[in-house]
């Protein structure tokens, strides 16, 4: 059940791009048309998956306080909270990497459908920022963490659909000159935002 | 000198890098809701922006061009590391409230973005007056941002009251809508816009 609602949460109540702007870069970069923003939204997903409950085991069995205790009771008192970043960035990292190489080896097709934008995903502030998130609101098992990051994934994947949409639409409209591009969207995006937040009420 | 006066001014206006070249929104907005956070942030921004740039510039020649990410990737997250050290040891308070947003920063990407175009290709010093120039323009946004969002949803800056309370007497209300998220984007989205007609002269 405490799955599930973080599973909903996730998705809705704590957009990543609508709550913590998290993201936003390739968010606007990429929102031109609906069908390369729903292949980078799946690959977001698909690495969230992967990477939020790798660095949550990262978390609980080598850098949080005590947690190296399963080698010898002598360790328990050891905390490596502080080699954290540089452990995370370092899993999201490789794991991209491998993603890479196992997807371009077994499957051509999704490869080149996905592949390109399988590098940029390395420094997307959203796969960080949701190994950060869980870090910081101390998941009691994998699962909960495994169904934070598909929800995350897919807010994101939601959000970027749902913005390219948009922006599709008002191709042709008459935006004021200096509006135009970039200033739209921020402000599209920000009444995304408020449209979302009539989630907020909800308890689950 | 006046080439490198203009690597500090250029990032301020010209070629802001949040609202000209859209870098580094991501771990910006969030901590935008109060004045001192957003200077904070800033602040710890510039810091990585220079000193990464430097030490990049400073081992450009012995990187292999095949790994320099990850090379830079580390750079960039040890010197996060000790900012976030940095706060937690003086600033408590304030580290709280920025959460997961210093760790962002090694994913900004202006500090990645910065390194790739310009420090693996110049010299330390320009490079590091570069690193100054972006974190600069990146921080003069946040703080606008910041200081609009504070004065109009919660009347205070730096936690002062700026707003008489006769004027709320009078009927004024604060505008709890600045205080959540989605404004920071509608207010950088106004910025563009008076921007952008002064930058084609």
């Amino acid at each position: 059940m405490e799955s599930l609602s973080i599973f909903i949460r996730s998705i809705f109540i704590d957009n990543m791009i609508f709550a913590y702007f998290l993201g936003m870069c390739s968010f606007l970069a990429v929102s031109k048309n609906v069908k390369t923003s729903l292949g980078l939204g799946i690959a977001v997903t698909f690495v969230l998956i992967i990477t939020v409950p790798m660095n949550y085991l990262l978390d609980r069995y080598v850098l949080s306080e005590g947690a190296l205790s399963w080698i010898s009771p002598a360790f328990s008192e050891i905390s490596l909270d502080f080699l954290s970043f540089i452990l995370f960035i370092g899993i999201i990292a490789a794991i991209v990497q491998i993603l890479e190489m196992v997807i371009e080896k077994y499957s051509p097709a999704l490869y080149s459908s996905l592949g390109i934008f399988l590098p940029l995903i390395a420094v997307n502030c959203a796969i960080l920022g949701a190994s950060l998130f869980m870090q910081e609101r101390h998941f009691t098992s994998i699962g909960q963490s495994i169904s934070y990051g598909f929800g995350s994934g897919l807010g994101w994947l939601l959000a970027i659909a749902g913005m390219a949409a948009i922006r599709e639409k008002i191709r042709y409209s008459n935006i004021p000159k200096s509006l135009q591009g970039t200033g739209i969207a921020f402000i599209i995006t920000g009444l995304m935002g408020i449209a979302f937040m009539a989630f907020l009420g909800i308890t689950i | 000198m006046s080439k490198n006066m203009n690597l500090i001014t250029a990032p301020l206006r010209k070629a802001n890098p949040v609202t000209v070249l859209i870098l580094g929104i991501c771990s910006a907005l969030a901590v935008t809701a109060k004045l001192k956070p957003a200077i904070v942030m800033a602040l710890s921004v510039t810091v990585v922006t220079a000193l990464s740039n430097l030490v990049i510039s400073l081992l450009r020649k012995g990187i292999p061009s095949k790994i320099r990410i990850i090379v830079q990737l580390i750079v960039v997250a040890t010197l996060v590391i000790l900012v976030d050290q940095f706060l937690k040891a003086f600033m408590y308070d304030v580290s709280k409230q920025l959460s997961v947003f210093v760790g962002l920063i090694i994913t900004n990407c202006i500090v990645m973005g910065r390194l790739e175009a310009f420090a693996m290709s110049h010299k330390p010093w320009e490079s590091f007056l570069d690193g100054i120039g972006n974190g600069l323009g990146y921080g003069s946004i946040l703080v606008i941002v910041a200081f609009f969002r504070e004065l109009l949803g919660s009347g205070t800056l730096f936690g002062f009251q700026v707003i008489p309370q006769g004027l709320y007497n009078l009927g004024y209300m604060n505008n709890g809508l600045m205080i959540l998220p989605p404004m920071a984007l509608i207010i950088i989205g106004i910025i563009i816009w008076l921007q952008k007609p002064e930058e084609g002269k």
